[in-house]
């Protein structure tokens, strides 16, 4: 749990710094500065981070860029929660035929390049926030939907289930008000491995200039823009590269942590 | 198994017709046509263009065109580069893109397993911890920011080696792309080299072949490493889905002209039957390499055939 204690509480301090900096700084994130292009972090003005090629504060426009990733990790978590869930329970309480189907499904879906799938995705349609939510979120359920198959798989079995089932609860009622509940831990754990895929592939479609739009920022945006004047300028690049590694490599080592900590628990 | 090879082999195409008929689909729906212009051209030429690209036909019979030329290896005309095919634009770049592709997935099973097993070995002890915290490092950091990073260091602040990639044949243009193509891979590789050999030396055939008197190195080579390495073989499908997404990144900053970087120009452009294109043969590559890897699996373990 120690593990869990530390990259939560670094992951929580990122937040609160994401939400709060902006009110902190005098600057904002829009106003251009032809005086100041690339300037180096510093305290005067409050530069923090110094400023990109515009000449717009880079703490403010970090912190922003950070607010849009993590927002878009919790919405398309959220996404493949919901999917996933209702696939992997329906599944896995039908059994059978209809799971076998289901499954079978599932692995030709994991056969595909989602993320080709998502990019023309970005290329045919307007680039919008919610597409981007919505694309990531759908591509990323299939690893929730068989582990929540597994786990009411043994889960129907049980005797408070064929309780419920024998007072004539109907199906669908079991699955959502006496199953789901108990999905709730492995559910945590592997959310929290879900989250850094969809930040993944946020800023991996912001690098590629196809996520999120100027003047808004993700981590992935700044660092692409960073790119360009890496040799100028290498705070650019560096101070959101490494801030998107320490909050994917958080979600990660936590995912973790959490996952031997439930298969502990589940070994006794 | 000439049985289950052909069972894979017919199970394989429903799953390619899905991934075309999808990526044709979305390519169809756009609103808009991919000639609009910001000038509004007489009804007579755009019924022109339209007809010559077959865009007035119904959305059947295109898809049937698209596929019987798929069958002959066409993938239709480009919409910006008017004077080439698309086949002709990824047959063209498509040689970079294999090279550094082959050279990154041998390096990264090379390292991968070696330092999986050296670690699985030491389970335990610092070493492991310290091999198993940097893979977990290598599969958190996005290959995008990798590869700047490296730059930074190896090409501009060092100058040891070429930042971009240079017209002139060298080794040294390849050493940077294929690392940072190979670095999550061989992260992912090493954790589970290093998980599966765990168990695998748990187990009783290895016990006794020590009871003998074999050395660990023995142990390791002649009877844990194949059985270790099957849970590798069957990441290999992934590691090749995960090797041609990184080549966009990479392709895109090393400036290399490859099929990743045709994809990212065609997406900006909206070059919409290159992407397409692309997104249909780097598909077929994924699920065929799935299949190859289905295959090879049956072909070690017998077990898998019969289930």
């Amino acid at each position: 749990m120690k593990t869990v204690k530390v990259t939560g509480s670094i992951l929580l301090a990122i937040a609160v710094a994401a939400i709060a900096g902006p009110w902190l700084s005098p600057n904002d994130y829009v106003t251009t500065n032809f005086n100041a292009i690339l300037s180096n972090p510093s305290i005067d003005g409050a530069r923090w981070f110094g400023t990109d090629d515009l000449g717009r504060d880079l703490f403010v426009r970090t912190m922003l860029g950070i607010r849009v990733t993590l927002a878009v990790a919790i919405v398309a978590s959220i996404v493949s929660l919901v999917i996933g869930v209702t696939y992997g329970a329906i599944a896995g309480y039908v059994g059978g035929r209809v799971d076998a189907v289901m499954m079978r499904f599932v692995d030709t879906l994991y056969a595909l390049p989602f993320i080709f799938f998502v990019i023309l995705l970005m290329v045919v349609f307007e680039r919008n926030f919610l597409l981007i939510f919505v694309a990531i979120g759908a591509i990323n359920w299939l690893d929730m939907a068989r582990i929540v198959r597994g786990q009411t798989l043994s889960l129907r079995e049980r005797e408070f289930v064929e309780a419920a089932r024998l007072t004539g609860v109907s199906t669908a009622r079991i699955v959502f008000r006496h199953i789901a509940p108990n999905l709730i831990g492995i559910v945590v754990v592997y959310i929290t491995l879900t989250i850094p895929q969809a930040i993944l592939f946020e800023s991996f479609l912001s690098f590629l200039g196809l996520g999120v739009q100027e003047p808004q920022t993700s981590l992935g945006t700044l660092v692409d823009a960073g790119v360009g004047h890496m040799e100028r300028a290498s705070w650019t690049l560096l101070i959101p590269a490494s801030l998107l590694a320490v909050i994917l490599l958080c979600f990660n080592f936590m995912g973790d942590g959490l996952r031997d900590y439930f298969d502990a628990r589940h070994g006794q | 198994m000439l049985r289950y090879t052909l069972l894979r082999i017919l199970g394989a195409i429903p799953t390619l017709l899905l991934v075309i008929a999808l990526a044709f689909l979305m390519v169809h729906a756009a609103p808009g046509g991919p000639f609009d212009a910001e000038r509004r051209l007489p009804p007579e030429v755009e019924a022109n263009i339209a007809a010559k690209y077959h865009l007035d036909e119904p959305l059947p019979k295109q898809f049937a065109r698209y596929l019987g030329g798929l069958l002959q290896g066409d993938l239709g005309p480009s919409y910006r580069y008017r004077d080439r095919t698309v086949s002709e634009l990824i047959g063209s770049a498509f040689p970079n893109s294999l090279r550094i592709g082959a050279l990154a997935i041998l390096f990264a099973l090379l390292v991968g397993i070696s330092s999986g097993t050296y670690a699985a070995l030491r389970q335990g002890t610092l070493t492991d911890r310290f091999v198993m915290g940097l893979s977990m490092t290598g599969i958190s950091i996005p290959v995008f920011v990798i590869a700047p990073v490296l730059v930074l260091l190896f090409a501009v602040k060092l100058q040891w080696l070429p930042a971009g990639w240079t017209s002139t044949e060298s080794v040294s243009r390849y050493v940077l792309p294929v690392i940072t193509l190979a670095l999550p891979q061989i992260a992912y590789i090493a954790r589970l080299t290093r998980a599966s050999m765990i168990d695998v030396l748990g187990r009783d055939f290895v016990r006794t072949a020590r009871a003998q008197g074999l050395g660990t190195l023995r142990v390791v080579r002649v009877h844990a490493l194949k059985p270790a390495l099957l849970p590798v073989l069957s990441y290999m499908g992934p590691a090749i889905a995960g090797i041609i997404t990184g080549s966009v990144v990479v392709e895109e900053i090393f400036g290399i002209s490859g099929v990743g970087q045709q994809f990212v120009r065609g997406a900006l452009n909206r070059d919409y039957t290159l992407v397409l294109g692309v997104v249909v043969f780097y598909a077929t590559l994924i699920v065929a390499f799935n299949l190859i890897v289905d295959i090879l699996y049956a072909v070690i373990d017998p077990r898998v055939r019969y289930r």
